[in-house]
């Protein structure tokens, strides 16, 4: 039965559909992956009995003949989607305990769309990280080994283990959130396809919020038609969410094979960064071929701000995430230190007892920078920053419909090679973090395996709203690419 | 800009996040390990430059001004360490 794992998304919804597997099969066959990928640590909380419950009732609906578009489909859900009823850590120990009373507005909409609950997902403590090594709950593994290699390789983040699932076969998509990078550094370090929507194109409400003027959230899967399938069904308009958009959620997926003929694709000369592996570099060079010999036009462009991209995040990331983290106070929910001796204790003890070190810092340098005295000098600048990134973005555009970019600077590296060092760790989000800033859409496409056969990846970017068109290149760059590659099954247990 | 060690002290006590004594020296360094990595903003000319305030250009949306949740007491209770029937609890605050 081990041969259901392998199934994408739309194959596992046809044959569902088709009445050639019942929900209850599939899940049970990803329920049983799951259980023995354990010595992966991808998930924090595993849900098998709701699980199967929900594909029971999904079973039922499919006889009855009101099947929705993703019945019975197993998925991960990031641990930072609250999901009612089911712990939701956003992998810190100052919410080791909590259980959300109500669900997320995007895993709703997953739900309404007959899609079913495997587990809660590993992550970066409240997604500060790019490797899912600040977790609380300990490093998730990446199922990917280089050649001849027994060295445990990070999954990036901070969805590792959104990606890792989708890349071990434990789930046929998974939920995923991108602030700097998030959703878009995994899928390029684990050979998965993912994409970061446009903000406000998928509801926040309900999940843990980390920066919200950045954070997104969007799908993991192993295909851009599984990618683009899982976006349509996360999206919507909400009016619980302010930021989120009212425009239509059109039907990624019918549009997906509609080729790059006539798209012009820019290529941001400011991305050929310093110190990028050059097996990415070439890989980068071979993508613009592949489009180009499809039929779409190849131009350079230039991001003149690209360089104070990171540090702009550096200040206006930690900032937020200061005011948000404000809300973890032992009182009303979450981690609550032992017997205090006065009110300003048990916050100062609850808080420093509960987040880990990266959080802490994070809030020490936004705290500073939204201080008295230094507001101007850090924060307002940074803000000022952000309008000349998206200036940049503007002015590219009125030569090109989307950029072709590399998505990380090497592939996947060892567990504990980069964490020693907090700014080697925020480089590594150099080319996925400038769209965040802008708000803009970005999705990442498998694009080739480097010699140690470890995945490399390519990025997108797209206009504002426009994933659409976005898909339907990544689609182009996943036929040229024909990457069959997967990691060969290790861990099971 | 760098911060010293009494600057530490102070942010980490309005973040309310305790800070042994002996972690203040290891953090200074850390924050600004990070704080000259951002320095190089200060290479820009952004006089002029209006700051972001919304990466999608949209205007807030209005709803009619009526309740739609209540009677959630029970729901928000469940995670509160040491709450009573339907209080949060603190250490005293007042003598």
């Amino acid at each position: 039965m081990s041969d259901l794992t392998d199934f994408t998304l739309a194959e596992a919804r046809d044959a569902v559909a088709g009445k050639k597997i019942s929900a209850k099969e599939l899940t049970q066959g990803f329920v049983t992956a799951m259980e023995g990928a354990r010595a992966l640590n991808i998930f924090v909380t595993e849900t098998p009995d709701i699980a199967l419950k929900m594909a029971e009732a999904s079973d039922a609906r499919i006889a009855a003949g009101t099947a929705r578009p993703l019945e019975g489909l197993p998925l991960g859900i990031k641990d930072l989607y609250c999901t009612k009823g089911v712990r939701t850590t956003a992998g810190s120990k100052i919410l080791e305990n909590y259980v959300p009373q109500y669900e997320s507005t995007v895993s709703q909409n997953l739900w309404d769309n007959g899609a079913v609950m495997l587990g809660k997902l590993n992550l970066d403590e409240f997604a500060m990280g790019s490797s899912n090594e600040t977790s609380a709950y300990g490093p998730c593994i990446s199922p990917w080994r280089a050649k001849d290699s027994k060295t445990a390789l990070v999954p990036g983040g901070s969805s590792g283990g959104s990606s890792a699932a989708v890349a071990a076969r434990l789930c046929l998509g998974a939920t995923a959130t991108d602030t700097g990078g998030s959703i878009r550094t995994p899928a390029a370090v684990t050979g998965t396809v993912g994409i970061k929507p446009t903000y406000g194109r998928c509801s926040r409400w309900g999940i843990v919020a980390f920066a919200s003027s950045l954070d997104q959230a969007g799908p993991i899967a192993k295909t851009v038609r599984d990618t683009a399938i899982l976006l349509k069904a996360m999206a919507s308009i909400d009016d619980k969410d302010s930021t989120s958009v009212d425009l239509p959620v059109p039907d990624y997926e019918a549009g997906i094979e509609g080729g790059v003929k006539g798209l012009r694709i820019g290529i941001p000369k400011e991305y050929r960064v310093e110190g990028t592996d050059p097996e990415i570099a070439a890989v980068w060079e071979k993508g613009a071929e592949w489009l180009k010999a499809q039929g779409a036009e190849i131009v350079e462009v230039s991001l003149p701000h690209t360089k104070y991209a990171l540090p702009t995040y550096y200040i206006v990331a930690p900032a937020e995430c200061s005011s948000n983290l404000a809300r973890y106070d032992g009182v009303r929910f979450g981690h609550r230190a032992a017997d205090p001796k006065d009110l300003i204790d048990l916050y100062e003890r609850s808080r420093a007892e509960g987040f880990g070190a990266e959080v802490r810092r994070r809030i020490l340098i936004g705290t500073y920078v939204l201080s008295a005295g230094y507001y101007d000098a850090y924060y307002l600048r940074a803000q000022k920053l952000r309008t000349l990134i998206k200036r940049d973005f503007e002015e590219a555009y009125k030569k090109c419909d989307m950029l072709l970019t590399p998505a990380t600077p090497s592939p996947a590296f060892a567990i504990g090679e980069k964490i020693a060092d907090p700014v080697t760790m925020y480089l590594y989000d150099v080319f996925t973090v400038t769209v965040n800033l802008a708000g803009l859409p970005a999705l990442v496409v498998p694009a080739g395996l480097n010699t140690a056969g470890l995945p490399l990846g390519l990025q997108l970017i797209g206009k504002a709203f426009d994933e659409a068109t976005l898909f339907r290149a990544g689609r182009a760059l996943e036929i040229a690419a024909d990457l069959k590659a997967k990691p060969q099954n290790w861990w099971s247990q | 800009m760098s911060v010293d060690k009494e600057t530490v002290r102070r942010i980490a006590r309005l973040a309310r996040l305790k800070l042994e004594e002996e972690r203040v020296e290891p953090m200074m360094e850390e924050l600004n390990g990070i704080l000259a990595w951002v320095e190089q903003l200060k290479e820009v000319d952004v006089e002029g430059i209006p700051p972001m305030t919304s990466v999608v250009e949209q205007r807030l949306k209005m709803r009619d001004d009526v309740v739609t949740e209540t009677d959630h007491a029970d729901a928000l209770m469940v995670n509160a360490p040491g709450g009573e029937d339907h209080f949060f609890v603190v250490p005293k605050v007042v003598e």
